[in-house]
This record gives structure tokens, sequence and C-alpha cells, in this order.
């Protein structure tokens, strides 16, 4: 009987300083930054008299939030998807048991070995209109302006499924604020580079995962090699695809090293991010509260792709 | 009975706490210790100078002081990168903290009267400025700047001026063309620039101060020294026509200049006046530094286009702050930073200006002043002084920044209107309007 107590209270001891750590340095830490966004904390000199939500007010009338948050959405629908498109294609090609496929393996996979840092100077190396890509393939840097290009597409308002939104009162979804801006698909690119090999690896474990009766059962049946993927890899791929949209996800919504090193704010921040306002709200402006309020947003945008999940996953432990 | 595996994990559990607990006392020691086996009692002074010559300006100054003051070991507790934004972080943990360094290094002005002295953390400098008479030895126009509330509180080491266009002489020289004294004369210069093929005004606007500190100097141009210092005071009104006028000339400035500018550094942008692709750049007198160091010598410079009389500037400077364990080696180290011979020492080697109008001669052997220093110390003495909104000497760093924002993205979309409310916002979200 004493035994297992005895164990138990050996485990408690072991991860009691993870727990009393994780406790006081991300949920105590977040408890901290979540009521100082509610304080009037906009001075250097702490001030913790409850300012209600007049800092989040602030922050989502500020036009370079709004910005931030598009550039957010915008990267993070175009990172993940590219990524996960990339990802597949590549994990399928070698999934053809081609030759020196651990070679390529380790080719593809090696970018997620380099920090986002050294690869956002890399890329903005290659990027900058008078040099790298424009020079090696003969461009001209006046149209090639990449992640110095301050064109944000748009629909237009008077024609098309523009006018289409109008007449149903959304038309404020065909105006710039709504628009993707031409120099984000830059860093996009570098951050494509850097993680769709993580995603093929991801997807080549679950390709091997799949037993060959499986698709041997489909072609016996009559299935095309497409069909094959379709209706019979993809479905069983669907909890891959799951983890690696999660992944990127939260990657993508928190990304701050990348475009730091790439390209801090571009033209008329198309390539800003709310981590970059945050640091420079709290360490430059000194506005604290304000500065914790963006924190909250970014916290928020991260649970909502986060939690989702671990619901679903501790239901599948649950069950399984 | 007793598990001697049990045994052997309670051991390992209780050494993995003591490594933890003395990884915690060791990271909390270094403040408290020092000194180094001299016997000397360290004293820490906070820059963000780490490499060039102003790390070595302030190093002959530092070893200085500690061979005339063996008892004080000055060291410069430097932490590098973002022109000062990372050391300003640690520097606001530190003092927030409870644990200020000596002395610290920062921009005279609001950013200093605003970040620390309205909130009390810093001690003011009167007595040392009446022990030394500072105040018939730098000009009133610093003296307004360094002080807040009847109180001086830093000491200015050095100015430099942002002002200041900067010219290739040779393309000057081959199409006969002299330095535009006015906007309506840098059009028909940058025109005549432009039909040669030559980029007319080169800009590097990746780091956003550069196109602010160029409107700065556009602000000064269109409205005059009294009312650009009114803007920074709410004297002068944000949405007259004197500022739609400015934004209007600066949408005029930057119809000439390269394409690229949003890829480019300040100084990515002088090679271009250094390889003769570019004519002009706008920037502050730290770009002559940057021309010795290029080895380049076909650089001619004047006020900008508007600015003849008016010098904006801008000074590192150093304070005390409250809790400073070492209060009486700091005054010390100030006036030797505030002295005639230390102002001599540091400046020929930082490519600035002294702030006293008394110095500019360091002593034989030393490094002395190059010519452009040499006509920015005269005029330094004539000219009516303005403080640069960019480098924090005109307003607090959350105005400065609402104003860059505003700048950033007129930029881009070169909307007068949307810009000038912008502008008028921010002074207005600062206090200082109504």
């Amino acid at each position: 009987m004493r035994r297992p107590s005895r164990d138990r209270l050996l485990s408690l001891g072991l991860i009691a300083p993870s727990i009393l750590a994780v406790g006081v340095f991300v949920y105590g830490l977040i408890g901290w930054t979540g009521f100082v966004s509610l304080t009037k904390w906009n001075d250097l000199r702490p001030d913790y008299s409850l300012a209600g939500l007049a800092n989040y007010a602030s922050d989502f009338a500020n036009s370079r939030f709004q910005i931030d948050l598009r550039n957010t959405v915008v990267f993070t629908v175009f990172f993940v998807v590219a990524s996960v498109v990339v990802g597949l294609l590549l994990a399928s090609l070698l999934d053809r048991r081609i030759r020196a496929e651990g070679l390529f393996r380790s080719i593809f996979l090696f970018p997620m070995a380099i920090s986002f840092i050294v690869t956002g100077v890399v890329w903005k190396w290659l990027l900058t209109p008078s040099a790298g890509v424009n020079t090696l393939l003969g461009l001209d840097p006046s149209t090639n302006r990449w992640f110095t290009d301050p064109t944000v597409l748009h629909l237009d308002a008077n024609t098309g499924i523009g006018k289409i939104l109008g007449d149903f009162g959304l038309g404020f979804l065909a105006s710039s604020e709504f628009g993707v801006p031409v120099a984000m698909l830059s860093v996009v690119v570098a951050a494509v580079w850097q993680m769709s090999g993580f995603v093929m690896a991801l997807y080549l474990a679950g390709l091997r995962g799949i037993p060959e009766e499986l698709r041997e059962a489909a072609r016996v049946d009559g299935a095309g090699e497409w069909g094959v993927f379709r209706y019979v890899l993809l479905p069983l791929l669907t909890p891959i695809t799951l983890s690696a949209v999660i992944i990127l996800g939260h990657i993508s919504l928190k990304i701050y090293d990348l475009t730091v090193a790439m390209s801090p704010n571009g033209p008329a921040f198309a390539t800003d991010v709310p981590a970059n306002l945050m640091w420079q709200t709290a360490f430059k402006d000194n506005e604290f509260a304000k500065a914790a309020a963006i924190a909250m947003v970014m916290l928020v945008m991260v649970a909502v792709v986060i939690v989702p999940y671990l619901v679903w996953n501790r239901r599948q432990e649950a069950s399984a | 009975m007793i598990d001697p595996s049990s045994v052997r994990s309670r051991l390992a559990l209780l050494g993995a706490l003591a490594i933890a607990l003395s990884a915690c006392s060791s990271a909390a020691s270094p403040a408290a210790s020092g000194g180094g086996g001299s016997g000397a009692t360290k004293v820490e002074v906070f820059s963000w100078w780490t490499t060039g010559g102003e790390a070595a300006g302030l190093k002959l100054l530092i070893d200085q002081f500690n061979k005339e003051n063996p008892q004080w070991l000055v060291v410069n507790q430097a932490v590098a990168g973002g022109a000062g934004t990372n050391a300003k972080a640690v520097l606001k943990t530190r003092m927030l903290g409870g644990d200020p360094p000596d002395s610290f290094q920062v921009h005279m002005g609001h950013e200093l009267i605003d970040t620390w002295v309205t909130t009390d953390y810093m001690v003011n400098l009167d007595d040392l400025y009446a022990a030394n008479g500072w105040k018939d030895k730098f000009p009133q126009g610093v003296l307004d700047i360094v002080s807040s509330g009847g109180h001086f509180w830093s000491v200015p080491v050095n100015i430099h001026r942002a002002n200041v266009l900067w010219y290739n002489k040779k393309l000057f020289t081959d199409n006969s063309l002299t330095p535009p004294e006015t906007w309506d004369q840098f059009k028909t210069v940058a025109d005549k620039l432009k039909a040669k093929g030559v980029i007319p005004l080169a800009l590097g606007d990746k780091e956003p101060f550069a196109s602010g500190q160029l409107f700065e100097t556009i602000l000064i141009g269109t409205l005059g020294a009294d009312k650009y210092k009114g803007l920074w005071t709410g004297t002068t009104d944000w949405k007259g026509a004197d500022v739609t006028q400015a934004l209007n000339t600066f949408k005029t400035a930057l119809s000439y200049v390269n394409p690229d500018h949003g890829s480019l550094t300040w100084d990515q942008a002088n090679d271009l006046i250094i390889s003769g692709k570019a004519a002009m750049t706008v920037m502050g007198d730290w770009i002559d530094g940057d021309y010795t160091a290029k080895k380049f010598a076909g650089y001619g410079w004047a006020p900008v286009p508007g600015n003849k009389g008016i010098y904006d500037a801008l000074s590192d400077s150093f304070g005390l702050p409250k809790n400073a364990k070492h209060a009486d080696a700091v005054k010390k180290f100030l006036t030797l930073l505030g002295s005639s011979e230390g102002q001599d020492v540091f400046n020929p080697l930082k490519g600035s200006i002294p702030a006293r109008t008394d110095a500019g001669k360091p002593p034989a052997g030393a490094k002395q002043y190059d010519d452009y220093l040499k006509s920015a110390m005269a005029e330094w003495k004539t000219d009516t002084i303005v403080p640069s909104l960019e480098h924090g000497a005109a307003a607090k760093e959350s105005w400065s920044s609402a104003f860059t924002q505003a700048i950033v993205t007129f930029v881009t979309n070169q909307d007068v209107a949307t810009a000038q409310a912008a502008l008028a916002k921010a002074c207005v979200d600062a206090t200082v309007c109504k």
C-alpha cells in the first residue's frame, strides 16, 4: 500500500518545480498581463487604477493596429495554405520510393533547422529590389519591388464581386483595409521556404503509416492513382493536416522574428505585425497598458486556434 | 526497508534543486559585487555605445577618470543594437526593478524629461551646473532643452545636427549647380539632375526615422524656428495652412527619391551619393563619419532648404538616477563630461561637436575636428537652436512614434489631409494640444 504512494510523492515532487514554474511564469504572467491591460499604466511609472477597456478601444482605433491585424490574417492564410500544399506535394513525390529519398528528405527538411532570423536576413538580401533575385533574373527593380511594394490588392467596389458585396451592405469588404498587401507575400515566401519541409515530414510519416493493403484494395476496386490519393490517402491524412494547420497557425499568429529581420515595418506598415507594435508600444513609447492589451488580443487569436484543437485531442484520447 | 533507487532519485532531486538555487543566486550577484581586484568601487555607466568612434571616445574619458580617481572604477555597461532601443528596454527593467545604474546615456530633451523626470526617477543637477558655471558655457537653446520645471536634468556631451543637406560635389560642379536654399530652388535643381539620369534625392527609410527626419527639416524650413518649436508646446496649430504646405513640399520631395528607398537604410542610401548615382540626401551629421569610414572626400554640405541659420539639434547626455549607489562618483564623472577638455577628447572621435560654445580646441596629439565639424561649430555659436523630434529632443516617445507613423503612412499613400489629421491627433493624444 505504501509503495505506490511513495512513487506518487516522488513523481509529484519531480514535476512540482515545472508546474510551479509554468504556473508562475506562464499562467501567472498571462493573468498579470490581462490585469495590466485594464489599468492606466501608460506612462513609465506603474499606475494600477482601472481604466476598463479604454486601452483596447485605443488600440483598435489605431490605424497601424488595424493594418497589423489585417497583415496577420493575410500572412496566416497564405502561409498555412501554401505550406500545407507544398508539404503535401513534396511528401507525395517522396512517397513514390524514389532513389536517394533520404537525401531529398534532408534537403527539404533542413531549412527548418535554421532560425527565422537567419531566414529573414537571407530572404531580405534575395528580395531586395536593387539586388538578389532581380539582378539574377534580370527583372526590373521598379516593377518587381517584393517586400517594398506598397500595393494592397483589394476588390473593386464598383464592379464584379465588390459591387455585389456593396448591394448586400458589405461594401467595406472591398476596401484596402480588407485587401492583401503584396509586400507581405514576400515574407510568406520566406516562411513557406522554411516550414514546408516540416509539413512534408509530417505527411511522409502519415503516408508511411497507411497500410499498403488499403491502396491495393482501392486499386483492385478500379481506382486510379488520383482516386487512391483523393479518396483513400487524403481522408486518412486528415489528422495530420489538422496538426499541421494548428502548428503553422500558432507560429504565424505570433510571428515576429521573421518579419523583424526581413522587413520590420514595410511601406505604410504592409509587413508590420502586432508583436512588433506591442514591443514598440511597451519599450519605446512606455505605454505598457496599451501593449498589454495588444498581447491579450494576440493571446485570444492564438487561443481561438489552439483551444478547440486541445479539446478535440482530449476527446480522441479518451475514446482511444 | 529503504529502496536504494529511491534514495538515489531523491539525491538527484536535491542536486537539481541545488543547481537551480545556485543559478538564481549567481544571476543576482554581479550587481552587488564588482570592484574587481584593485579595491576600487565599480561605478556603472549605462550606454548603447559599443563600437566605433563613440565607444572609443567614451573609453578615453573613462580611462582618464579612472586614472585621476583611483578609488573609483567607471565601467561602460553597454547594451548593443537597435540604435539604443535594446539598451533602453534593459534600462527600463532595471530602473523599474529598483536597480538603477549609476548613470546612463539618454537623448537630451523630452526623451529624458517625459520618460524619467516627470515620473520622478532622476536627481536634478542644479548644483553641478552652478559649480561649473555651465549656464554660461552651454547655449541658451541647449539649457532650454535639458531643463524642466526650472531644474537641469542631464549633461550634454555632444551635439549632432539633423538638418543637413549632403551632396556629391562632382555631380554639382559637372552640372554647374549650387546647393538649393529654398524648396523652389530644390525643384529646379532636382529637375536638372533627373534629366541627366541622376537620382536627385537619396532616401533610405527602411528605418522609419529617416523619412520622419526629412519631414521634420521641411517643417522647420516651412514654419521657421519659432513656429516649429511651437508645434511641440501647443502654440502652433497642426491644422494650419503652413503644415499643409510642408506636407505638400514633402510630397514634391518624395517624387525625386530613389524607388527602392523602403529597402535601404540611411547609410545604404548614402552609398548612392558616394557612387554618384544620386546627388543629394538629407541626414544628420553622423553621416560625416560614414564618409570618412568609406574614404570618400567628394562630398559637400549645406543646410536643408529653408533651414539656414537654424540648428536642428540632438544630443547624447548623461544623468543621475535616484538611488544610484555612487552619486559622488557620478557627479565627478559628469563634471568631466561637461568640461571643455572632456568634450574635446570625446567629440572628434564621435564625429560630433561639443555642446559648450567655448570648447573646440583638442590638445595637440589628440584627434582633431575635421572640416565639416569646424564649420558646424562655427554655426553652432550663431544659429538658432531647435530640438529634433526624431531624436528625442522635442517630444515624448509616444508622440514621436505617432508622428512617425503618420509620416510612414504618408510616404506611401501621399494623402495630405489624412496625414495632417493624424499629426493633429498625435498632438492631442500627447495631451499638449486640445
